[in-house]
């Protein structure tokens, strides 16, 4: 299985997913700079986290339209996995891959801690390695993290199970204290209506080895690697 | 030709940043502030002479960059 993570300039998390991911596989995943306009065959496009463009205009609002996302967006409607992380889901919100907008967090501060995720749909290639309704730990870094959309999108969202992670408390209940940014439903990652497309704010990444305090996110990686492969 | 673009929020989606800003004005002693909702001008010179074409480019630009349609509108005004 190939894989290959986009970097854009001001990515701050592609060699994290990609060591983090090349534990899952047997070698490291392709770097890939956003101004290629080709791609090699991929299994797995990874788009990382990080502030691309500085973050001008909106987050994620100058990468959409980099040579190396157009082709990204034209694999995924062809059925090409993407997982996008923090700023790689503001990206592709951007693009229209996934719907809805990541807005500026409600108390207008940067949040980077621990939050706790429940699992809320076990059954897509990224998640079917947790149970459903599991709990896990996984860090967040972020000030635009505020998941926003509109109404008849949310009922369609709700529709389509395609709500993959809430933020919730440590024993796994999603209320308003364990929403660290002011998301709508305490949405954190969101699936297209395939499942092949993955958006989501907090860093599994970041919480993939235990000499890094914790492996909660191995799973994700591990599952994705397994259902892929 | 200059275009002078103006993008602001949906009615009813939330604005941390005009709230904070509503309150910053109330706390300078400015009574009667009800309501502020921040949003971004620019100000993009065009190398057009027709206004049809250039009041077309520059509502491309809104659909296509500019403004995101999930949350907000926009509008241009053409100067020649």
């Amino acid at each position: 299985m190939k894989a290959g993570i986009i970097v854009f300039p001001g990515s701050n998390c592609d060699r994290d997913i990609q060591v983090a991911l090349g534990q899952s596989l047997d070698s490291l995943p392709d770097m890939i700079w956003h101004r290629e306009a080709t791609l090699p065959d991929l299994d797995l496009i990874v788009v990382p986290g990080g502030f691309s463009y500085g973050d001008y205009l909106r987050s994620g609002a100058m990468a959409a339209h980099s040579p190396a996302m157009r082709e990204v967006v034209a694999r995924a409607k062809a059925g090409v996995p993407v997982l996008a992380i923090c700023n790689g889901f503001q990206i592709l919100t951007e693009c229209g891959l996934l719907p809805g907008i990541l807005m500026p967090n409600t108390d207008l501060k940067f949040v980077c801690r621990d939050v706790f995720l429940r699992v809320e749909n076990p059954s897509t290639p990224f998640t079917h390695h947790y149970e459903d309704g599991e709990v896990i730990r996984v860090p967040v870094a972020h000030h635009d993290g505020n998941y926003f959309v509109d109404p008849d999108t949310y009922q369609d969202l709700i529709a389509h199970d395609q709500i993959a992670f809430r933020y919730c408390d440590d024993g796994g209940e999603v209320n308003e204290g364990a929403n660290p940014n002011g998301s709508l439903d305490n949405i954190a990652g969101v699936v297209n209506r395939d499942r092949t497309v993955l958006g989501m704010m907090p860093h599994p990444e970041r919480l993939a080895d235990e000499q890094l305090g914790g492996t909660d996110g191995r799973a994700l990686f591990d599952g994705l690697v397994a259902a892929l492969s | 030709m200059k275009a002078r673009i103006h993008i602001t929020l949906k009615p009813g989606v939330h604005d941390p940043q005009g709230r904070a800003i509503g309150n910053a004005l109330a706390a300078l002693g400015f009574a009667g502030v009800n309501d502020v909702r921040q949003g971004k001008y620019l100000e993009i010179e065009i190398g057009e002479t027709d206004r049809k074409t250039a009041s077309a480019m520059a509502e491309e630009m809104c659909t296509k960059l500019l403004a995101n349609p999930v949350i907000e509108n926009y509008t241009v005004e053409l100067e020649d």
